[in-house]
């Protein structure tokens, strides 16, 4: 007998290794079918498990056991059995489950979202528009924090915050030295630093990549610009530090936001130190290696002319195939 | 041709009389601009920048406007509010810089339509001609509204 389990997500199968989560299997198969995660990263250990928008459904518990599993459950928290069933998209009632859960998500957020950094890359604002409604049933006042400066870098706008604790693993575990954490509980919980005291860490400019939504933004591109009105570039440069790895958001010839790379599900591919991130905001200082892609349903790719895409009534016809590239390379060599 | 059509004169006076009918028809000229035609409701004529009910600028420099311009006629820079301009912007974010190219505008109005701050209408007048392109970079100062009087 193999040591793979098979898992079943939405009628597609996958071997996984035992001890997996449902999330990471699905993420195995990728597409459609994997649930959305604001809280989880892969990168941290013990995050997940808090914001509830990968509920998944169980229609089968294992080949042992058949029962379904009586509730919804978190699927980054729940790891795979053998023969397991599981239901994302195809449940209506994860779907509505779902939509339950971006609507307590945004209870307490202002939705300032036209003012907010994030805006363009926020994967809470993906997610109500993909699962929320769009109106909202909240009468009451939403609470409301006064900005905090953590460090002279960053600022936490704690009124934005869906509490995911991303940063506060990363400050654990990336960061050697945390100084800043949870106050509080359950309603009144909020993300602080022990008196304020700045995060003069190395990698502490981390807690802005990892953040799902714009709780924790760059103080350097603060209102600069719109993520939607810049280039992303992929650069590297030696670092002592890190990897040096990192995206360059350009607006024109200027280089306005340093960040790390990121993946399909949002999250880091490599942590970089503060001086990459912060320091190095000049083209000398960067070796390019090109533009970086970018998913053509992102509004970040609005109105970035990468091809000339043709019609799709030519795109057999391989004559018109060949002028449309010799039409290409006479736009674009100028 | 006959000898009537050969002299021409009772074309000549056929032609006249329908001249002198028309002297005391309706007018249909408009003697644009001092009088102007009433717009349809649906109009799209020059962009303003509204203010709120308190006088202060609705535009928070979002940049929604610009991303829906097909023509990308649209160009903002944005600043921060300070303390002590809480009368002047709405939002803690404002346009420093707001200018619409209006050689480049085609007048689609999807720039009204992305606005969530109801801040863009295209309500005003035609743009009047000019000599020069920069003169049709329109900027902060001929967009927005005039300020409320107190």
């Amino acid at each position: 007998m193999s040591d793979k389990v098979k898992v079943t997500i939405d009628g597609i199968s996958i071997d996984v290794e035992p001890g997996t989560s449902i999330l990471n299997a699905a993420r195995q198969i990728g597409g459609d079918i994997v649930p959305p995660a604001m809280c989880y990263y892969s990168k941290l250990q013990g995050s997940g498990g808090k914001c509830r928008t990968c509920l998944v459904k169980v229609s089968k518990g294992s080949e042992k056991d058949p029962r379904p599993m009586p509730k919804l459950v978190a699927s980054c928290r729940t790891t795979v059995m053998d023969g397991m069933e599981v239901q994302n998209i195809t449940s209506p009632e994860v779907v509505e489950a779902r939509k339950g859960v971006v609507e307590l998500l945004l209870i307490n957020h202002p939705l300032d979202c036209p003012i907010c950094d994030q805006a363009g890359e926020c994967h809470l604002q993906d997610l109500s528009y993909e699962h929320g409604s769009e109106a909202t049933r909240y009468e009451f006042d939403r609470r409301t924090f006064d900005k905090i400066d953590i460090g002279d870098k960053i600022q936490l706008h704690m009124t934005r915050c869906i509490l995911c604790y991303r940063c506060v693993f990363t400050a654990d575990q990336i960061t050697d030295n945390r100084v800043h954490g949870i106050l509080g509980r359950g309603d009144a919980a909020e993300i602080s630093t022990y008196i304020e005291k700045a995060v003069d860490n190395d990698f502490s400019g981390n807690v802005i990549d990892v953040c799902p939504v714009g709780a924790l933004t760059d103080k350097t591109f603060r209102f600069k610009n719109r993520v939607w009105f810049t280039k992303p570039v992929d650069a590297h440069r030696d670092c002592p530090k890190c990897s040096g790895k990192v995206a360059l958001w350009y607006k024109g010839e200027d280089v306005i936001r340093v960040t790390a790379r990121k993946d399909v599900y949002g999250e880091v591919e490599e942590f970089i130190c503060n001086d990459c991130r912060f320091e190095h905001k000049k083209t000398s200082d960067w070796v390019i290696e090109g533009p970086r892609k970018i998913s053509p349903h992102s509004v970040i790719s609005a109105n970035h002319y990468e091809r000339l895409t043709p019609p799709s009534v030519v795109r057999k016809n391989p004559a018109l195939l060949e002028s449309n590239k010799e039409q290409f390379e006479r736009v674009t060599k100028l | 041709m006959s000898f009537s059509e050969r002299i021409y004169l009772p074309s000549i006076l056929k032609g006249l009389a329908i001249t002198f009918k028309h002297i005391f028809k309706k007018r249909e000229t408009i003697f644009y601009p001092e009088q102007e035609r009433p717009v349809s409701e649906n109009w799209r004529g020059l962009h303003s920048l509204k203010r709120d009910e308190k006088g202060r600028e609705r535009c928070t420099a979002c940049g929604l406007c610009a991303l829906a311009c097909p023509a990308e006629a649209i160009t903002m820079v944005a600043a921060e509010r300070k303390k002590g301009e809480e009368g002047l912007y709405r939002e803690e974010k404002y346009a420093a810089v707001y200018e619409i190219n209006m050689l480049r505008c085609i007048f689609c109005g999807l720039c009204e339509e992305a606005c969530p701050k109801e801040a863009i209408y295209l309500d005003g007048p035609i743009v009047e001609a000019d000599y020069l392109r920069k003169d049709f970079i329109f900027g902060k100062d001929k967009l927005v509204e005039a300020p409320l009087k107190s």
